[in-house]
């Protein structure tokens, strides 16, 4: 057994009612061992949940999301909400890297009603995965106020993202190949620079000077230097605003 | 299953306990609602299994579509002639077909394909193309009773050489009364032929059966010839094995293999004639034996239907790992699907003998009959819902509902909104996600109440105060 002081990520799980929401509860009953790190909110299809969730659940501290659905072509839904689940899930961690976090600490996984072992086999590798990386932020070397920051200007882009997601962050073709090949793609890299990256920087702008007045000057150093002076003042020339020195 | 740290799993059930308290506290009443059913069922396809339910179906005033792919009904029955009891399997078929086609409410459709299925328990909408075009079919229930297909072995020389069969093969030859089969000296069967291995992983079940039987009839046709089974676990489940007893005491000599030491087959000149060499491990003599056969009869698994697939994903319902479908529950739920209003039997479901397709089929049908004696159904009413104040009319949420749930309207202020129709929306909450504004909420599982369930994942009294 681990020792008192030792890390225990806090996880929290989006499961879609048919499928993995199934699958744990036979986990469950099947007396199939893991770590009992995770919390379950139950939806009722993996498309349900909102990218807004999961930014929320890491701004709220958890140190993974982790989301379940039916395996592919299997959403018990006409929707196949477990595609856009893949969608919305490979969006959320490139914003995740662009915000200084791993990754990997959103998890997406299709698990059927019938695998309870998997369930478990698949927490196991979580949590211990989580055990690795360690507590948010600290672990990636980003201060607590500045990740909250970061992961609020993010919420914020929550609608806008959803429309360059509907319009232009997609692939045309449902299969799970055409998924996987479209996230990975450097067209996909490129859209998402373009249209996500600077919105998100300028985001974090306006949330620190929310706070208070500040002067570009100052603004990268509450940034925890994602951002330099002379993209600050890019920024705000962009909003017809000339700052001052 | 967190059974070694107590603390920490009853500091989990105390946290998921506060998260929904934290969530019911913003619940709303929801408002359910009624739906129509259509009487009517469809049935896919015209096996034994499928015949029987849509008469059972019909019998009980309900107009059945039966679709078939070949251009005749019957299915796998059609090469079957006997069983095991001694029922006479072609005439229970031509009798059952006979009424099938005489019944006004059974609506056959031969050499047909499903092109699309879309809809909801009571009110399924089907597309079918067949000889009389593309039919449009509304029905209420559905039956899956596409049956299951003999596999083509590759292994023990079958394709090469034309002594090798299996015993579906066999079996027609015998009713065919094909001299070279009833007038063979010596007859080896090789059972759990493509199953049972790595690659399909499950029991045929009937084989067993079907090889005693092909045994017993071939010893009373010809008495003097020696009939070998080479097996790895004898199962003549239920009263069957009174024949395999039977069997035994006719000579026909039963042999274990391992599927480490599986018999090796070869073509060879015996004493007399040329035959074919079965070299197989006796466990009892505890040594190699050779049996020189004229015929050699595979009993091959049996495996899905070749349309299972696109079947489960045209009307949403799941297949195990071998590749049958999938019952709701093994126990509470045998002839019905998770999705409801969709029912099964028959070999689709596992491999059954046909007494057991039979009873199976009257399960399905008396289920499906439950259903569609109702006039409506209560649908619940977690649906989705939109707020028009903030809706934009970005149609986000239109695109997303493939159930065509959701559509424009011009409301009482003159402006262009998002409306849903509750009959149709599923509850899947897919709009609710894509929805910029958050106008759009599936209620039971809106925004808020998510929000709230997960901000108390942390334990703080706060909270739980101003849900
Ligand atoms: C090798 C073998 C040996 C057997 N031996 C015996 C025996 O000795 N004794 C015994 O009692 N039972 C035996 N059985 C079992 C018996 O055959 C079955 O119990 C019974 O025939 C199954 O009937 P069914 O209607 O479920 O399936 P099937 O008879 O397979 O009928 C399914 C029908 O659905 C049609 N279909 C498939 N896909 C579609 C689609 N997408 N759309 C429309 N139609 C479709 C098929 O063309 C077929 O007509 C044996 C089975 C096998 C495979
Ligand atoms: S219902 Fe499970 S992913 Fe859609």
């Amino acid at each position: 057994m681990e020792g008192e002081g030792a890390f225990k990520p806090r996880v929290v799980g989006f499961l879609c009612n048919w499928c993995c929401y199934g699958g744990a509860d036979l986990c469950g009953v099947s007396r199939f061992q893991y770590p009992p790190y995770i919390r379950v909110i139950r939806v009722m299809c993996s498309g349900r949940v909102d990218p807004a969730f999961v930014l929320k659940a890491f701004a709220n501290g958890v140190d993974g999301v982790f989301i379940g659905g039916c395996h592919i072509n299997d959403c018990h839904y006409n929707t196949e909400g477990n595609y856009d689940a893949y969608g919305m899930a490979s969006i959320v961690k490139k914003l995740l890297e662009q915000i200084g976090l791993d990754q990997n600490r959103l998890r997406l996984e299709w698990v059927s009603a019938g695998e309870g072992i998997r369930f478990a086999e698949v927490m196991n590798d979580f949590s211990a995965k989580l055990k690795k990386m360690g507590p948010i932020g600290k672990s990636e070397g980003v201060p607590d106020d500045v990740l909250k920051r970061r992961l609020e200007a993010a919420m914020q882009m929550v609608p806008y993202i959803k429309l360059v997601e509907r319009e232009r962050l997609h692939s045309n073709l449902r299969t799970e190949e055409a998924y996987e090949k479209f996230y990975a793609s450097e067209e996909c890299d490129r859209l998402f620079k373009e249209l996500i990256t600077d919105k998100l920087e300028i985001s974090q702008m306006i949330a620190l000077l929310r706070e208070k007045p500040r002067t570009p000057v100052s603004l990268p150093s509450c940034w925890g230097c994602r951002v330099g002076y002379c993209q600050a003042c890019q920024h705000f020339g962009a909003a017809g605003v000339v700052p001052v020195r | 299953m967190h059974s070694k740290e107590t603390e920490a799993a009853t500091q989990k059930a105390k946290d998921l306990i506060r998260m929904s308290v934290a969530r019911a506290c913003c619940l709303e009443p929801l408002q359910e609602f009624s739906l129509p059913v259509d009487k009517n069922a469809l049935v896919v396809g015209g096996g034994v299994a499928g015949m029987t339910a849509a008469l059972s179906l019909a019998n009980q005033r309900h107009d059945v579509y039966l679709v078939e792919k070949e251009k005749q009904l019957g299915g796998m029955a059609r090469r079957i002639h006997s069983t095991l009891e001694g029922m006479d399997v072609q005439a229970y078929l031509n009798d059952l077909m006979h009424k099938v086609y005489q019944h006004p409410l059974v609506h056959v459709y031969t050499e047909a394909a499903i092109v699309d299925a879309e809809g909801y328990v009571g009110n399924f909408t089907t597309k079918v193309r067949s000889k009389r075009g593309l039919t449009e079919i509304k029905h209420g229930a559905a039956i899956i009773a596409i049956g299951a297909e003999e596999h083509r072995p590759t292994e023990y020389l079958y394709g090469e050489d034309e002594r090798v069969m299996t015993q579906l093969e066999l079996e027609e030859r015998i009713a065919a009364d094909d001299t070279a089969i009833t007038d063979a000296q010596s007859l080896v069967m090789i059972q759990c032929v493509g199953c049972r291995n790595e690659d399909r992983n499950y029991c045929s079940r009937i084989c067993c059966s079907h090889a005693v039987k092909n045994a017993l009839t071939l010893k009373e046709q010809n008495p003097s010839m020696d009939i070998y089974v080479l097996f790895r676990d004898m199962r003549t489940y239920r009263f069957a094995e009174d024949y395999y007893r039977k069997a035994s005491e006719n000579n026909v000599k039963f042999i274990r293999y391992e599927p480490e030491d599986a018999p090796v087959v070869e073509a060879a000149d015996g004493e007399d004639r040329p035959v074919l060499r079965v070299t197989a491990t006796d466990y009892i003599l505890g040594r190699k034996i050779e049996l020189d056969a004229d015929l050699l009869v595979l009993s091959a698994a049996t495996v899905p239907a070749s349309t299972s697939d696109e079947v489960s994903r045209q009307f949403k319902v799941t297949l195990g790992p071998d590749g049958f479908f999938t019952e709701a529950h093994v126990k509470l739920r045998p002839v019905d699907f998770a999705a409801e209003g969709i029912f099964l039997c028959g070999t689709a479901h596992y491999p059954k003998h046909i007494g057991e397709t039979i009873s199976q089929a009257y399960g399905a049908a008396g289920r499906a009959a439950g259903l569609l004696s109702q006039d409506s159904l209560i649908a619940s009413g977690s649906v989705c819902q939109v707020e028009e104040s903030m809706c934009v009319s970005c149609g986000a949420c239109i695109s997303a509902c493939s159930y065509g749930a959701i559509d424009f309207h011009e409301n009482a202020q003159g402006y262009r909104a998002a409306r849903v129709n509750p009959v149709l929306c599923k509850g899947d909450g897919l709009c609710n996600a894509k929805c910029p504004t958050g106008a759009i909420q599936l209620k039971h599982f809106t925004d808020k109440e998510i929000v709230r369930q997960l901000d108390a994942e942390i334990p703080d009294p706060k909270i739980l105060a101003t849900a």
